[in-house]
């Protein structure tokens, strides 16, 4: 019985639990990457690793100490690191004794056979065309499902009354998501989840809008960016990041098949600044950062994982996009050793700047297009 | 016409070709001094502090170079083969010298991709010749010979030299034979290796570097790992890494890497873990801005040291 787990990021575990368990597999759910997680990570992994391989070295570990003895994880075509993952992580694991096997499933555009093939080693029962049906409709929709409710919390959380009620509610539409065992369940939660959000109490007000850029791993796993989306809607902060799961499982695995290039908008916004792709996620941040820009957002973060080749491409291009386009921007190197009241701070100051900004420029407004999108 | 050329980054591994091909195509070049210190922290200022030191003396060579100069070279090395790219450094590069030296108006980008075919690279020349207003013969000319001088610097690699270090022929009976791998930006520029194969030289050693293996030597290695890396300078580095461990013709790898290096966390780890199952005596050396001679001293000797100590008990067990 192949026992498989695979790396934790935000709430993708939910879909990728139903769909491996669907395939007649048992499942070691990874844990949510906590001290110990990153205390393994950085252990065994070297020194100038990125954060997010690190995490992801650690979460394997907890997971083979918990019997799991196959790791699943998405490839890549480079020319960034995390393609590459695999191979080093692979070896280390290997290395330090631990016996397992680990499959690759890389994007379908090149190794269309080898995905297959991949794919079918996961594949340990008898499923019906209608089965794949079912299952690939049911995955699809939890996904979109997750990303839904994690967008309303957004827009919720500076708006609410009472401190800490949106990220509530948020949980609760998580729990009820991954409680769902059929398509119908999740069209009715969908329903359900709206009226949880329409039932908190909001202010009508303009808030300042942050809009949140860079490497995928370190925007999508708040416990590996110290949850900044929470810590800036409880400042009263609107917070929109520039990348879901929904779309990002589109952009790598669709757009890659039909050879279609991703995220389009944004890259064509990058394409004066940044000419060439260079793998990760640096030129989406300078594109999202100019359309963020131009939908009236008052600052842009950019989170980087440390050493982060692309976003620090990025960085070294991001002062002038955002003088040319008059927003401020922030950005922030995250590690194992980034502090959380440290972060805090900067925030605040952060906040606070592009604060005193709007009171020298625009008067505000009465009521916001958060606010009216919201109604 | 004054084309400068920054002495950094792509400059050690590809230099006799540019040099030859603009000199033949009659326009004066001018290469960027020597790495100094004023360069190293002119290049600091320029850039954020996160780049890696390669990427910062690029930026001090370019201010080096950029008044006393028509145009700046600046390289945006793509692809030179079908397999890999470059560092994600070296693709934004003309992109972040726009950003972070805005006083740079003199930039003269030249994208080079030729994972299509070896014609790429003629088509590149053809189009700089005619930016220059060179007719089509003397284009030609001057890439037939910029081939050549760069035919004949890989065969004094091959002939054991350095010709970057002006090194010629080394003595193959040195009693210790190394093999110093890393990126020719970090081996061949003295000022940041710190002189690094010169004093393992000064030491007695054989030193052997990645441009030294033949291409075919390089290439069988090419299968020893699962999947192969995205980019042709750690390519090389990690298959003449397993060149040596399977020859086993040197008695020890020293590895030389940049500090915050994003290819050589992969690179490095994966040779290191190779190296203890090859049993081969493995060191890495990483510089940064701040590397001190004493400490680098200190560890080669004790590095060399071990190996003669090493290599005089084998051969008392095998007397
Ligand atoms: S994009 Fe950044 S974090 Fe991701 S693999 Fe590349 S360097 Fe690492
Ligand atoms: S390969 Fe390493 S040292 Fe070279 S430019 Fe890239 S990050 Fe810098």
């Amino acid at each position: 019985m192949r026992r498989v787990s695979f790396p934790y990021m935000g709430t993708s575990y939910i879909p990728f639990e139903k769909l491996i368990t669907a395939f007649g597999n048992e499942v070691v759910v990874p844990q949510r990457p906590t001290e110990e997680t990153i205390s393994y990570g950085t252990k065994y992994a070297p020194e100038f690793a990125c954060y997010p391989f690190k995490i992801v070295l650690g979460t394997y570990i907890q997971a083979l100490k918990a019997g799991a003895n196959t790791l699943v994880s998405s490839g890549g075509v480079g020319p960034c690191r995390a393609g590459l993952y695999t191979t080093l992580q692979e070896k280390i694991l290997k290395d330090l004794g631990y016996e397992f096997e680990m499959i690759v499933l890389e994007p379908p555009g090149r190794h269309l056979k080898d995905l297959m093939h991949n794919i079918k080693k996961l594949i340990n029962t008898r499923l019906t065309l209608r089965d794949y049906l079912n299952i690939g409709r049911f995955t699809w929709k939890q996904l979109v499902l997750l990303d839904k409710v994690e967008r309303l919390s957004h827009k919720t959380r500076p708006l609410e009354v009472k401190k800490g009620e949106s990220t509530q509610v948020y949980k609760k539409c998580v729990e009820l998501i991954a409680g769902a065992e059929e398509y119908k369940d999740l069209t009715d939660i969908e329903r359900e989840t709206q009226q949880l959000y329409d039932a908190i109490e909001k202010r009508d007000y303009d808030p300042i809008k942050i809009g949140i850029v860079g490497e995928i791993y370190v925007l999508m796993e708040p416990s590996s960016n110290l949850e900044i989306e929470e810590i800036l809607g409880e400042l009263g902060v609107y917070v929109e990041r520039s990348m879901f799961l929904s779309g990002y499982t589109i952009s790598n695995a669709v757009m890659d098949l039909f050879h279609m290039a991703g995220e389009r908008d944004a890259k064509k916004m990058a394409a004066p600044y940044f000419k060439e792709m260079c793998g990760g996620h640096g030129r989406e941040s300078i594109g999202n950062s100019i359309i963020f820009a131009k939908r009236g957002f008052d600052g842009i973060i950019q989170l980087s994982p440390f050493t982060c080749i692309p976003e620090i491409v990025a960085k070294s291009i991001l002062p002038k996009v955002c003088k040319e386009h008059g927003v401020r921007f922030l950005t922030i190197s995250l590690d194992e050793q980034t502090g959380k009241e440290g972060l805090r701070t900067r925030l605040e100051a952060f906040v606070d700047l592009l604060m005193a900004k709007r009171k020298k420029t625009k008067p505000v407004k009465v009521k916001s297009l958060v606010a009216k999108e919201m109604a | 016409m004054k084309i400068g050329i920054p002495r950094a980054l792509a400059y050690y591994a590809y230099y006799p070709f540019l040099n030859t091909f603009f000199e033949k195509l009659g326009l004066e070049v001018i290469v960027s001094d020597e790495t100094t210190k004023e360069i190293m922290d002119m290049g600091i200022q320029d850039t954020i502090t996160d780049a890696c030191v390669p990427i910062k003396l690029f930026h001090g060579h370019v201010r080096n170079l950029m008044e006393r100069v028509d145009y700046v070279l600046v390289p945006r090395l793509v692809s030179i083969n079908h397999e890999s790219t470059f560092c994600p450094k070296f693709l934004g590069l003309p992109d972040m010298l726009s950003c972070s030296i805005s006083q740079l108006q003199n930039m003269l980008e030249v994208r080079i991709d030729l994972k299509k075919s070896r014609l790429e690279l003629f088509m590149v020349c053809m189009r700089l010749a005619k930016k220059f207003k060179k007719g089509f013969f003397s284009a030609y000319n001057a890439y037939l010979k910029a081939l050549l001088s760069f035919k004949n610097y890989t065969h004094q690699f091959l002939q054991g030299g350095i010709p970057p270090l002006g090194i010629v022929g080394q003595k193959k009976n040195n009693p210790i034979h190394l093999a110093v791998v890393g990126y020719p930006y970090m081996l061949y520029d003295p000022y940041l290796s710190l002189d690094l194969i010169k004093k393992l030289a000064n030491m007695g050693v054989y030193v052997v570097t990645p441009e030294m293996l033949s291409e075919r030597d390089k290439k069988k290695q090419a299968g020893k790992l699962k999947k192969t890396l995205f980019w042709t300078f750690s390519n090389e580095v990690i298959r003449s890494a397993y060149y040596f461990f399977e020859n086993r013709n040197v008695d020890g790898i020293i590895h030389v890497t940049a500090f915050g290096c994003g290819p050589d966390f992969i690179v490095d780890k994966l040779m290191e873990i190779d190296a203890k199952k090859y049993k081969m005596p493995y060191l890495t050396i990483t510089l940064d801005e701040h590397t001190g001679q004493g400490g680098l001293n200190t560890r080669l000797e004790a590095f060399v040291d071990m190996l003669k100590i090493k290599k005089s008990r084998k051969e008392a067990a095998l007397a």
